[in-house]
C-alpha cells in the first residue's frame, strides 16, 4: 500500500467504516511509515480538539431569549393561518 | 473513547411521537423539539456563517420554517436531520448575503485535488491543548476553522462535531455518499495541516510556553 492509497482510506479509517482485510493493510502500513502514523494520530486529535472544544455553546440567557421568540413567531404563525378570532 | 460518537441519540419512537403530537397543533411538543435542538441548531448556524447575529437569527428562522412545514415533514427520517437541511440552508443563504463577492454553495471548491495532501509532517506535541489557555485556543481553533471553504467546514462540523452519521450528512446537505467522504477527509487533513503549525512538538528547551 502506498501513502496515497493510505490516505484515501483515512476517513473511513478513523470512522471505523473499513473491513478487517482493508483495516489490517491499513495498519501494516501504519506501522512502517511514520508519515501516514503522524498523520492518522494528529488527524484524529484534530477531531478531537474541535469535538470538545464548545467554541459555539449557546449561552442560557441568550438561548432563554431564543426560545421565547421563537414560541412567539410560531403563535403568531398559527394565529394568521387560522385567520382572526375575535372573541 | 473514540472521537467519532453521535452527540445525541434519543429513541426514535419517543421523538416522532412529539412530531406526531406538534403535527397535531401541539405546541408545548413543538417546544419540546425546539429545547432538545437548539443548541445543536445554534453551533451549526455559527459555525457555517462565522457570525454570531446571524446564527441567532438562522435559530429563529429554522424553528419557525420547521414549524410552518412540519405538515410535509416525512417520518422515514430523523426530525433532527431534516431539521438540520432547514438550518444548513438558512445559514449559507445568509452567508451569502453578507459575501456575495463569493459564491457560497455547497459544491464548490471541488476542484483541489492534491493541496490536501500534508507536505511535511510534524509531530504534535502529547497534549497539544495544553500548549495555550483557554481564550488562546478558542482563538486558534475559530480561526483555523474558518479559513476552510464553506463546503468543507459544514461537512466538518455536522460529522465531527455535531456527529451526524455519513448517511445523515449526506441527506442534511442534500449530497452524495461519496461527496461527503470526500469533502470530509479534505476538510479534516486541512484543518490538521493548519493546526500543526501551533500543535507542533517544540524542539526541547527553546519554548517559554
Ligand atoms: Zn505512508
Amino acid at each position: 500500500m502506498k501513502c496515497a492509497e493510505f490516505l484515501n482510506e483515512l476517513t473511513n479509517y478513523l470512522d471505523g467504516a473499513l473491513d478487517d482485510r482493508t483495516k489490517s493493510e491499513l495498519e501494516d502500513h501504519l506501522a512502517w511509515c511514520h508519515n501516514c502514523y503522524v498523520v492518522c494520530d494528529t488527524t484524529r486529535k484534530t477531531i478531537e480538539i474541535y469535538r470538545n472544544s464548545e467554541l459555539y455553546e449557546l449561552p442560557d440567557d441568550l438561548r432563554g431569549r431564543l426560545q421565547t421568540a421563537i414560541m412567539g413567531k410560531c403563535s403568531a404563525h398559527k394565529e394568521k393561518k387560522s385567520g382572526p378570532q375575535k372573541a | 473513547m473514540s472521537a467519532i460518537q453521535p452527540n445525541i441519540q434519543p429513541p426514535v419512537s419517543e421523538e416522532m411521537e412529539l412530531v406526531r403530537r406538534a403535527k397535531r397543533g401541539d405546541d408545548s411538543a413543538f417546544e419540546e423539539l425546539v429545547r432538545r435542538y437548539d443548541r445543536n441548531v445554534f453551533r451549526i448556524a455559527q459555525h457555517i456563517t462565522q457570525n454570531r447575529e446571524d446564527a441567532e437569527d438562522v435559530v429563529q428562522d429554522a424553528f419557525l420554517k420547521a414549524y410552518g412545514n412540519l405538515a410535509q415533514f416525512q417520518e422515514q427520517s430523523k426530525f433532527y436531520t431534516w431539521l438540520v437541511r432547514i438550518a444548513v440552508n438558512e445559514a449559507l443563504m445568509r452567508l451569502r448575503r453578507r459575501r456575495p463577492e463569493r459564491m457560497v454553495s455547497l459544491d464548490e471548491e471541488v476542484k483541489t485535488e492534491d493541496d490536501s495532501l500534508p507536505r511535511e509532517v510534524a509531530d504534535w506535541s502529547p497534549n497539544p491543548e495544553q500548549m495555550y489557555n483557554q481564550a488562546e485556543l478558542r482563538d486558534i481553533l475559530t480561526r483555523t476553522i474558518q479559513g476552510l471553504p464553506p463546503g468543507f467546514r459544514t461537512v466538518f462540523v455536522l460529522r465531527d462535531v455535531e456527529g451526524l452519521s455519513t448517511e445523515e450528512t449526506a441527506q442534511a446537505l442534500e449530497l452524495s455518499i461519496p461527496a461527503v467522504k470526500s469533502r470530509l477527509l479534505r476538510a479534516r487533513l486541512q484543518l490538521r495541516d493548519r493546526l500543526s503549525r501551533y500543535f507542533q512538538k517544540r524542539a526541547s528547551g527553546d519554548g517559554d510556553k
